[in-house]
């Protein structure tokens, strides 16, 4: 199957969208499901809910809300606006933003879940041996729960190719900017004629996806048979 | 090695109390399963915070609620050989050596890895990982990692307790040398008589006896 010059383009934008977003979540995915994981303060149920509010409430209303808090005139994008020039509206940076609020709720899931799975009383046995915390933290706790964070940031990954809702109501579907895969494929299905490519644009979207799932799957399988950590 | 311990500590409905002094080589908390023994190594290391009372080790005050002391895990320089070995599955036997070597201050130091590997027998381990050693290896390595950071005590939470006979034998005999040879203090705990009568310990009962003890005691 040879691709044309506009399926390449849509392809590049959607894994640099992809990547920023999971590349900018990350972080942020596994410092929230430390917390969850470890954390005992008060409204710890409040944060665990408003994580996963993306996985159950419908994606354009995610959009919609992100359009209220990063729109010209919300007062997210206000600020960012006003203090860098950055402007995420119409912009595929807003399209990598919907897809890493769409793919945080996965990730936070799998990197708790392999933060849990750590046998805390290798963390004593690190403490006793003379480790601080923040050394303990690093030698012991974070590579081992690594199987769980590149878990996570491949099912975030596959997850942000397919984000459609969220994106479409937030940065619209302009050509070039913001048209990914999914939104390239809604558009070709509005077209007379367009069943061909419809047809490309979904064999690759389901390419896509299965070799994340499966890189997934075997990130998983490795870290089970090196005894490092247990994830999903 | 002068040794004291006054603390008391209630979790849930059970309340954990010894009292004791010594100057003794090898201390065992000796008592049934379930009393708190290892809840007290746990105060001494650091790992568990007493209600109150004080714990010194060397002359050293390591915790005292009185003068609001609780010195970190890391900073109370002990040794601490578990029932289970707790060697970090990400690092091989030598990098699990060398973890509170490299953490611990030169003059802090008493035994390279070099001596320390030949006096556990465990110099051909040195490449492998964790989860290819047997119950005993593990041990013996588990040993040489806390010898190795230079504690001032060693604390030993039932160590034989997962091995089989021909490997309990093993370990006995390295903790005798190290009472022996290497003359570092050990405070252990354990509820099998036979490894005390072994080792010739100083028993300390821990259980329902040591708690009325202590009502003496006025915390």
């Amino acid at each position: 199957m040879n691709l044309t010059a506009e399926e390449w383009g849509i392809i590049l934008l959607s894994l640099k969208v992809s990547v920023a977003a999971v590349g900018c979540v990350t972080p942020i995915a596994f410092a929230l499901a430390w917390l969850l994981a470890r954390g005992r303060f008060p409204g710890k149920l409040l944060v665990d809910a408003l994580v996963h509010l993306p996985l159950v409430v419908p994606p354009v209303v995610t959009g919609w809300l992100l359009l209220i808090g990063f729109g010209r005139m919300g007062p997210i994008g206000r600020f960012l606006e006003s203090w860098f020039g950055i402007t995420v509206m119409f912009r595929w940076t807003g399209a990598a933003l919907a897809a890493a609020v769409m793919a945080l709720p996965l990730m936070v899931r799998a990197m708790r879940l392999s933060i849990e799975a750590i046998d805390a009383r290798l963390e004593q046995a690190a403490r006793t041996l003379g480790a601080t915390p923040w050394h303990c933290f690093v030698t012991i706790s974070l590579p081992l729960s690594l199987p769980g964070i590149a878990a996570g940031a491949v099912l975030g990954f596959a997850r942000s190719i397919g984000e459609f809702g969220a994106t479409i109501s937030f940065v619209s579907n302009i050509p070039g900017e913001t048209r990914t895969l999914p939104l390239a494929i809604y558009a070709a299905l509005q077209v007379p004629g367009g069943e061909t490519m419809v047809a490309r644009l979904a064999l690759i979207s389901v390419l896509l996806s299965l070799a994340a799932l499966i890189a997934c799957e075997m990130i998983v399988r490795r870290g089970r048979s090196q005894r490092i950590s247990h994830v999903l | 090695m002068s040794f004291e311990i006054k603390v008391e500590k209630r979790l849930g409905d059970r309340r954990i109390a010894l009292a004791h002094r010594s100057d003794s080589g090898l201390i065992a908390l000796f008592g049934s399963s379930g009393v708190g023994k290892t809840s007290i190594l746990n105060m001494v290391a650091g790992l568990l915070r007493p209600d109150n009372g004080h714990i010194i080790v060397a002359d050293r005050l390591l915790f005292d609620s009185e003068s609001r002391i609780d010195l970190a895990p890391e900073q109370r320089g002990l040794g601490y050989i578990f029932q289970d070995a707790r060697l970090f599955p990400h690092k091989r036997v030598r990098a699990n050596l060398l973890y509170g070597f490299d953490l611990t201050s030169p003059d802090a130091r008493w035994m390279p890895l070099g001596e320390v590997c030949a006096f556990l027998g465990i110099t051909h381990l040195l490449d492998r990982w964790p989860h290819t050693l047997s119950g005993g290896e593990a041990q013996r390595v588990a040993i040489g990692r806390a010898l190795l950071a230079g504690p001032r005590l060693l604390l030993m939470d039932e160590p034989l307790s997962s091995l089989d006979a021909a490997r309990r034998e093993e370990i006995l005999i390295v903790i005798e040398r190290i009472r022996d040879e290497l003359r570092v203090p050990i405070l252990y705990v354990t509820h099998d008589r036979s490894e005390l009568d072994r080792l010739a310990a100083e028993i300390v009962p821990v259980g329902a006896d040591a708690i009325s003890q202590c009502a003496d005691f006025h915390f």
